[in-house]
This record gives structure tokens, sequence and C-alpha cells, in this order.
């Protein structure tokens, strides 16, 4: 017999297959039944992926002159790879090896013993009637360009950037805001150590500025990614700053000097003033100021001028135009962080009424030294220490009506926060929370030391704030806001009259972050978080090969662990880098140019973007941005397009195996889902 | 003229008889017919559906099912009481979600020769009609007295807006849209944070300590926010904020004197029609001084003069910047 010779592998994977799938009945079927098509050897082991597994595919290749391997055992996402190294080992083309599911599609969703057996045995033909039509290939290899883009300069970022240029490679820092530094710089202490967050970022903000290898883009945006894995051109729009920052020295003396005083809606969240010519914080990366032609006198009636006439050097420019660059880089970094909720939603607290309810990020600029209020803890009024403070935990969160997830940080941030209202003031501090979550290092004993100084702890979720009296003399004087709540420790109502409500608002993804994603090629949950390539082995890759993400773009986190992530995507990017070039699966569509029509269907059907059509060069994949995914071998109507290690020869001997006389249980029988009626035909009635 | 199924339920017929009159001398004006539901019966109030659910549901059903059978072209039922509206709506809404329940209600209902088809009917309350079908601009237009210089509290309580079990409000806690049907009317609308607040229900009845607590409590917040009058649409709140408020004062030995008139007395009134066509002075805590303020006469036997409306709230000096709420819809 000249045919090729194919060795098929049934794996118990312990009692997860062999407890539903007859092993070794599959094994018996296989070699009595396919033997007529190349199978010479049909073993069953209970664990094919252990070592001891894979010699015995190894030993047979060598013995036997095996040239085709099917192992029926767990997903192709499991092993794989595994099981081809295996073949590649014993000098068998690895992609002669076909590994099918009979775990996750057949022993995890069925039951019935017989039925199970019968399906595997079904798969186990589609295998190797496909396996015989595979062809021998060899791995694509691309260059990996050696510079990177970091999107988004908070922490998570600032560390993938530092990672990156401190081995040496280019990295681009792209932030929206005039100066680096993210939510982290507007923070007052971190916990549970309460370091200084100032004092712990502006150190690590001044290296990647100061850094030869980094280049940043502030104010400015990605409008535009294309190319693929080792070779993506960026797009970088820098907006206006109306600075010339070669002739800057960043003196302040326009900020000073300039008339226009506006809220502050994002350094200062709301409870503090800028100018219209600014840089939001003292320690701001890089030192230029912005202008915001939007609060700017002379923009808006035309006189003034006040900061050009002052500058010393003559670095303002009013006629300063938008400007883009394009960079070229072999990956991408999506650091773009998180928004707060907007606590105005939940209507029941009168966030924006109550001029006394505050938010945790505004509270955080209270209680910074350099926020407006000089670190004072104060009311609305800008004078008044409160005698008591509430702080709500899950604004936002757990809740289904606005994000059914916790938002990780907040517990901890609450606990903080009654920890500083206690060190500036006498006042008296409740705690309203759900469920106290303090998992991380040294958080239970901070949520220890915040109990022993005094603060209250009231298990129940937060019904109302309200100024509404029930009773006259309830709230003891007028004007304080009264938190209404179930004690659900002592089993009661409570209404709690406070000055002060501090809502720990949750953490929701950027309001763009969906538009972001689909520039990169990426997918992100229902919530709009970035989904990982897989969520425990591989958490800061994405399904777009040459995109990673870090810090809380891909979800609510603290500070170690966006920096932990951002030195993770740098950590695997730099595997890349220092090999040069990426060796790429060969699973790709390819065009026949005879009969392609140039419709260009496949073109817009792509969702990769990787094929492309041009007058008199035909139609084109892209190898390395084509994912093998098969729609538009599917889609073109002139049949001209082929996979490689999915031809429709495969796909059609696969479908005639899955249909193997004899394999589904005949009385919930493929072949009467086929006919598309109840009644049970012969088995035989399915051709073969 | 647009056409709707009408379930007056029991209380227009007895202690909301001035909403029933001020309806009916407004329907002209704003093109609207109503057609009673022959031999409508009770809706069960609050009681009915928590003691005996299927028992509940069928005495509703029945309702529904006489309007599906009378039709009269149109599908649209409206309810002005908000527990029938909620009622009505509420076993129609769990009909359709569990056919098990649909099929044994019309085996109830089949006793009586009648069948309900689960959402055939369109339950409606009667402020969404007079919003979202007429409008808002069509009411102004017909406006001959503006309501100016009357403060008025936008009282909605608790039913209109939760249980939303068609999706159709996207503030429950704070809508703002009767407001702006107020404001239509030229009246100057408080800002009042109890909309929809409970007003106790029966509590009167059944713990009067904790009925007399609720009823203070709104009647509280509108003096001290100086209102003149209290809008609601729902006899219910009505009744409780009307009937029981002098013994509120009694059992707290306090002295407040809050009027509460249906949101169709005012409507009525800024169309021009008569005090005494819509009922106004039959109402226990009488509107006649607040509504004597703004120029329309009362012609009523006299009330003892009111206490004056405590002074209003002084505007807060600056600090620090308060959020702004933005520009949302008021619904």
């Amino acid at each position: 017999m000249t045919g090729p010779r194919v060795g098929v592998y049934v794996c118990h994977c312990g009692t997860n297959i062999a407890g539903v799938v007859d092993v070794a009945a599959v094994r018996d079927w296989a070699l009595e039944r396919l033997g007529p098509h190349g199978v010479v050897v049909a073993r069953d082991y209970p664990f094919m992926c252990s070592s001891l597994g894979q010699e015995l595919i190894e030993k047979d290749i060598a013995e036997l002159g095996l040239d085709r391997v099917v192992v029926a055992a767990c997903s192709p996402h499991m092993h794989e790879r595994t099981f081809r190294g295996a073949c590649g080992r014993a000098g068998l083309n690895p992609y002669l090896c076909e590994l099918v599911s009979i775990r996750e599609q057949v022993s995890w969703v069925h039951t019935d013993r017989d039925a199970a057996t019968r399906k595997a045995e079904a798969v186990v033909a589609g295998g190797v009637l496909r396996v015989r039509e595979q062809v021998p290939l060899e791995p694509l290899r691309v260059p990996i360009a050696p510079a990177t883009l970091v999107i988004g300069g908070g922490i998570a970022g600032i560390s993938a950037a530092l990672e990156l240029a401190d081995a040496g490679y280019p990295v681009h820092l792209v932030e929206r805001q005039p100066s680096i530094g993210g939510h982290m710089a507007q923070f007052d202490k971190t916990f549970p150590t309460l370091d200084c967050a100032a004092c712990i970022l502006t150190p690590r903000m001044v290296d990647a500025g100061m850094h030869p290898n980094i280049t940043l883009h502030t104010w400015s945006e990605v409008v535009d990614v294309s190319g693929h894995v080792g070779a993506f051109s960026v797009r970088i729009l820098h907006r206006p700053r109306y600075v010339d920052t070669d002739l800057c020295t960043g003196c302040g003396i326009c900020e000073e000097k300039c008339p226009a005083k506006v809220v502050d809606p994002v350094f200062e969240s709301g409870i503090g003033y800028r100018k219209g010519i600014y840089r939001p914080f003292p320690q701001a990366v890089p030192k230029y100021p912005v202008l915001d032609p939007e609060h700017c006198i002379y923009f808006e009636r035309g006189t003034c001028r006040a900061c050009e006439k002052l500058c010393p050097t003559g670095a303002i420019d009013f006629e300063q135009q938008p400007e883009e660059v394009t960079v070229e880089v072999g990956n991408i970094v999506l650091a773009t962080g998180f928004e707060p909720f907007d606590a105005r939603r939940v209507e029941a607290y009168g966030y924006g009424r109550y001029p006394n309810v505050f938010t945790s990020l505004e509270f955080e600029r209270m209680s910074n030294a350099a926020g407006p209020t000089g670190g004072r803890i104060v009311l609305r009024d800008g004078q008044t220490e409160p005698r008591s403070v509430a702080i709500v935990h899950c604004v936002g969160s757990r809740d289904r009506n606005f994000n059914p997830y916790c938002s990780a940080i907040c517990c901890m941030q609450s606990l903080k926060v009654a920890h500083l209202v206690r060190e500036h003031t006498e006042a008296t501090v409740y705690e309203l929370y759900i469920d106290m979550r303090t998992p991380g290092k040294g958080f239970d004993e901070f949520y220890q030391r915040v109990q022993d100084e005094g603060t209250h702890l009231i298990r129940g979720r937060v019904a109302e704030i309200t100024d509404v009296l029930r009773l006259p003399d309830e709230a003891g004087e007028d004007g304080r806001l009264i938190v209404q709540v179930e004690d659900t420790l002592a089993g009661r109502q409570r209404r709690i009259p406070v000055d002060m409500v501090v809502l720990s608002v949750g953490l929701e993804p950027p309001s763009d972050a969906r538009e972001m994603a689909r520039r990169l090629g990426i997918t992100c949950s229902s919530d709009g978080w970035v989904i990982e390539r897989h969520p425990k082995l591989d958490p800061v890759a994405t399904m777009t090969d040459g995109v990673f993400a870090a810090g809380c773009a891909l979800g609510p986190r603290d500070i170690p662990s966006s920096v932990a992530n951002g030195a993770a995507a740098a950590a695997r990017i730099l595997g890349r880098i220092s090999q040069g070039e990426l060796a790429l699966e060969p699973i790709r569509a390819s065009v026949d140019e005879a009969r392609c029509s140039g419709c260009r269907i496949c073109n817009d059907l792509c969702p990769f973007g990787a094929i492309s059509f041009e007058r008199g060069r035909g139609t084109e994949v892209d190898p390395a941005l084509c994912q093998g995914c098969g729609v538009c071998i599917a889609a073109c109507p002139a049949g001209a397009i082929s996979g490689t290690g999915f031809s429709d020869a495969q796909i059609l001997a696969q479908i005639e195996g899955l249909l193997f006389p004899g394999t589904i249980h005949p009385e919930a029988g493929l072949d009467a889902v086929v006919a598309g009626s109840a009644t049970t035909p012969e088995p035989e009635a399915v051709p073969a | 003229m647009s056409a709707y199924l009408f379930y007056p339920g029991c209380s227009l017929s007895g202690s909301a008889k001035a909403y029933a009159g001020s309806l009916a001398a407004i329907l002209d004006p704003l093109g609207i017919e109503l057609r009673e539901i022959e031999d409508w019966n009770c809706c069960g109030a609050s009681e009915y559906l928590t003691l005996s659910p299927l028992g509940g549901h069928a005495l509703v059903a029945r309702n529904l099912a006489l309007a599906q059978r009378q039709g009269d072209g149109t599908r649209t039922l409206v309810a002005p009481c908000s527990l029938c509206y909620v009622n009505l709506a509420k076993t129609d809404r769990y009909a359709r979600d569990d056919p098990g329940l649909g099929a044994r209600l019309n085996d109830a209902l089949g006793a009586g020769g009648l069948t309900y088809e689960p959402g055939s009917i369109a339950v409606r309350h009667l402020l969404e009609i007079l919003v979202d079908d007429v409008g808002l601009e069509a009411i102004a237009a017909h406006v001959r007295r503006p309501l100016r210089g009357l403060r008025v509290v936008p009282y909605l309580g608790c039913l209109v807006t939760r249980p939303d079990l068609d999706r159709r409000w996207t503030h429950h806690e704070r809508p703002r849209v009767f407001d702006s049907l107020l404001a239509a009317l030229g009246a100057e609308v408080v800002d009042f944070p109890l909309r929809t607040a409970c007003c106790g229900g029966h509590m009167t009845q059944i713990s009067p300590d904790t009925g007399f607590t609720l009823i203070r409590r709104l009647v509280d917040a509108a003096s001290r926010l100086g209102a003149d009058l209290m809008a609601t649409v729902c006899p219910m709140c009505q009744m409780n904020i009307d009937a029981y408020q002098a013994e509120m004062n009694r059992h707290f030995g306090s002295h407040y004197h809050m009027p509460i008139l249906f949101f169709t007395q005012l409507i009525g009134l800024a169309f021009g029609s008569p005090p005494e066509a819509l009922g106004i002075g039959t109402e226990i805590v009488s509107a006649r001084a607040a509504l004597g303020r703004i120029g329309i006469e009362v012609p009523a036997p006299a009330e003892p003069e009111a206490a004056a409306a405590p002074a209003r709230r002084a505007k807060k000096p600056a600090g620090l910047p308060m959020p702004s709420l933005g520009d949302e819809d008021d619904r």
C-alpha cells in the first residue's frame, strides 16, 4: 500500500474523556473501520500529553514509518503544539499532525456513554480523512521592527516604556493629556503603605521624559494603525499646544499671568481651577504648558495675548496647527486605563444636587497638599471642616443597574479615605460597605488599622442620601445629609446624619475604548475592558498578534498590578525584538489569480484587513496579517481563494469523515438531522 | 380626537371625584376621548396580589379581558390611578413572561365566558398620555391663565416610574417630566427631592405612626422648600396628604398647611376653567389661599388664613465648584 500511513492516538485524559467515552472501543473501531483509509496503528493512553505518551508517537513514527498522526484528545487550543512538537522531533513535518477534540466537544458535553463513543468515532474519522489531504508546511517568518508604541502615559504605560527603553529599544509613548502620569498623579496617598503618590510617581515620569530611547507624544491621539505584527505603521496626531517647545523654558510666567480661570474637570476632578494656558500640575512631564483655545480670551474675543507679551523667550505661537506624524513599530502596548464612574447616574445619592456629596476623586484632590484646598478636608463652602463623614462603597459597581463587576480598588481606597479624614480632622467616620475586599499584601492589616482608629464600619448598601428630614429633630440641625442604610449586621434600618459624603466611584473603560479596540483589531468584553488572549496564562497579550495590553485597560486593578502588567508586556515584546524575527503559523489564505475576477468581496469581509486589490497587480493576501479564519474562502464566488492547511479537499474530507457510516448513534442519528426528519433511516443510508 | 379605553378605578367615583371632574373638563381641549370599560371591577388595590397572587391576577385579568373584548378600535388602556395602572401592567407583563400563568388566568376567565391574550392591551398612565401623545407643546398652547407665581411641588408618588415593567423611563428616582408638564402651565416648579417617595399607602390604617411619619416627611419638605401647594397624579397620594394632614398635625403637634391638588385640576385652571368646575374647594386642606395669591378666586366657604410658608432657602454662597448636572432628557 502506497497511500499515507496514519497513526491514531486516543487519550483518556484521566477520566475527563474515559469517564464518558469508551476509548478502547474508539481505538478498535479506528483500526478496523479506518484501516482501509490508511490507519495502520491505533492506541489509547491515560495521558497522551505526558512525555511517555509523546514518546509513543515518536516511536511509532520511527518504527512503523507513519507519515500522518491523529491525536484524539483535548481542544487544539490546549495541546496542538505539544503533539506537533513530538512529530517534529521524530522527523515528521509538524503540520501532518491533526489534533481532534473529543473532550471539549464530546466527553464534556455529553452524558450518554454509547452516543458519546459513536460521536468520538465520527470525530476521529473526520480527523483521519482530513489529515490524509494535509501537505507539509513551513512556518512564516516576519522581521520585527525594534520600536514599540505605548498608548497611554499612566503608570502602566510608563512602566512598559521604561522597561523597553532601558533594554535599549526605542519607544513612542502617546498620551492625550498635556502631561504623562495618568490618574496616579491625581492621588494623594497610595494604599496600604500611604506612600505619597507623587513622590513615587514623579521620578518615573522624569525617567520617561528624559530617556534617550523614549519619544513622548503628549496632547496627542493615535488616529490610525495599519500593518501587522513586526511592522505596524501608526499615525499620531499632535494637537497644537500653541507653545513652541523648542523655545519654552517651562518658567510658568504665562500661566501665572493668564487672566482666564476655569474649572479643571480633568486633573482637579472639577473641584479646582486652572488657567487658559496651563500645566495640569507643577511636576508635569513634559514641562511645557498647553493653551486651551476654548477658554483662551484671545481665541474667544480676539484680544489679550498676555501670555505672548510676557513670555521671556517668545514661545507662544497662536498660529500653531495640528500636526500628524507616522511612526513604524513592531509591537503595541495598549495602556489606556479607566474613567471614573459618573456618580450623577445614581440619582438616589444626590451627587450634583447636594453640595456636600463628593466623589472619591474629588476627595483625592482635596486631601492632596498640592490640590485646591491645600490638603484641608472641607465642605463645599471651602471653609467648614466636617464633623462627620460617610464613605459609600460600590457606587456604580456590583450593581445590576450600572456595572455588575467589582471595581477591585475601591474598598482599599475607601479605607484610605477613612484614614485620611481621621488624620486631618476630628470627624466621626462611617464606612458603608457591602463586603470588605482586602486581598492584597498588607491590605487586611490596613483594614484592621482603620478599625482600630475608630472608624465605624457598617455593612449595608446605602439606599439613599437625602437632606429631607423625617422628623423635626432627626438630624440635630438643618442642612446636614442623612444616609439611609440597612445595617445588615445589626438587622435594622439606620438614618445617619453626616456633614459630608464621599462616594467611592467604580472604574469604567474609557468612553472611546471600543473605538480604540477596533482601530487595533482587538476585542472588548461586554463591559468594555480589553479581552486577554488567555485570562490566566496569557494575561497581557490580546487576540491580535503584536498588540499587548496593560493596566486598567484590561479591567480594574491597583498600582502594583498595573506596573507588573506593563513590565510583563515589555518582557513579552523584548523576547521578540531580541529574536529579530517571528515565526507565524503558515495557516493562510492564498488567491488563484487565474480564477479571481477582482470583485473585491473578500477585501471588505476580511476581519483583519489582510486582503488588498490593485488594478494590474490583482488580489493579494498579506500573510502576516492573515489569521487563517477562512471567511474569504467561503465568500469567494469564483472559488479562487484556498487556504493552506484548510483546503476545500481537506474540509470536504473531514465532513465525509464526520458522516462515516455507523458512527453517530442510530437513535439520534446525524442522518436524521441531515435529512431534516425525525425518522431514523438505516445508518447505511448515508453515502460514505 | 384620539380615543382610548379607560379604566377609572374606584377612587374616581369616591375620594377622587375632583380628579374625575377635572379630567372631564380638559378632555375636549386636549383632543382626547376616553371610553370607559363596561362592567369593570376592582383592581385589587395593594393587598390582593400579595395575599393571593392567582386570585389577584385573575381579578385584574378580567378588566384586561373586558378591555380586549370592547376594543373600540384601540388597544391602549388608560388608568388615572397609579395603583390601578401598576396592577393592570403587572398582570399583563407577568402573564406575558409566564405562559403558565396566562393559561391559568384564561381558565379562570373562561368561567365568565372571557379570554385575554397577554400583550394585546397596552396599559398606560394618564400622565404618559398627556406627555407623550398630547405633548407639552400642545398643552402649553391651550394655556389661557398661566399659573405664574404659583410654587408647585411635582409629586409623582412611588408607583408611576417603578416597577418600570415596559422600560418607559430612564430616571426612576428623579424623573423631570412632571416638572416639565407643570412648567408648561406657567407654574414655578420646586425641585422636590421626594418626587417619587412613598406617601404611606394604607399605612395610616395599619401603623398610623409610620403613615403619619411618611406624610409628615413630604409635607415638611414641601413647606421648607416654600411651596404653595403640591400637585399629584395619584388618588392615593392625594388622599393621604389631604385627608390625613390634620390627623398627622394632631399626632405630632405640628401646624402644617400644605394643599395638594390633582394635576388635571391645575391644567384645568391654566386652561381657564372656573375653579368650581374642577372640584377645587372640595379638598380638605384648602388651596384657596394659595390660589388667591396668584389671583384665582375660589368661591368656597372661607377657611382660616393659612400660616405663612417658611422663608425660602437662601442660595448657597461660593465655595468649591459644583459638578454640573448636564443636559439630560427629563424622563
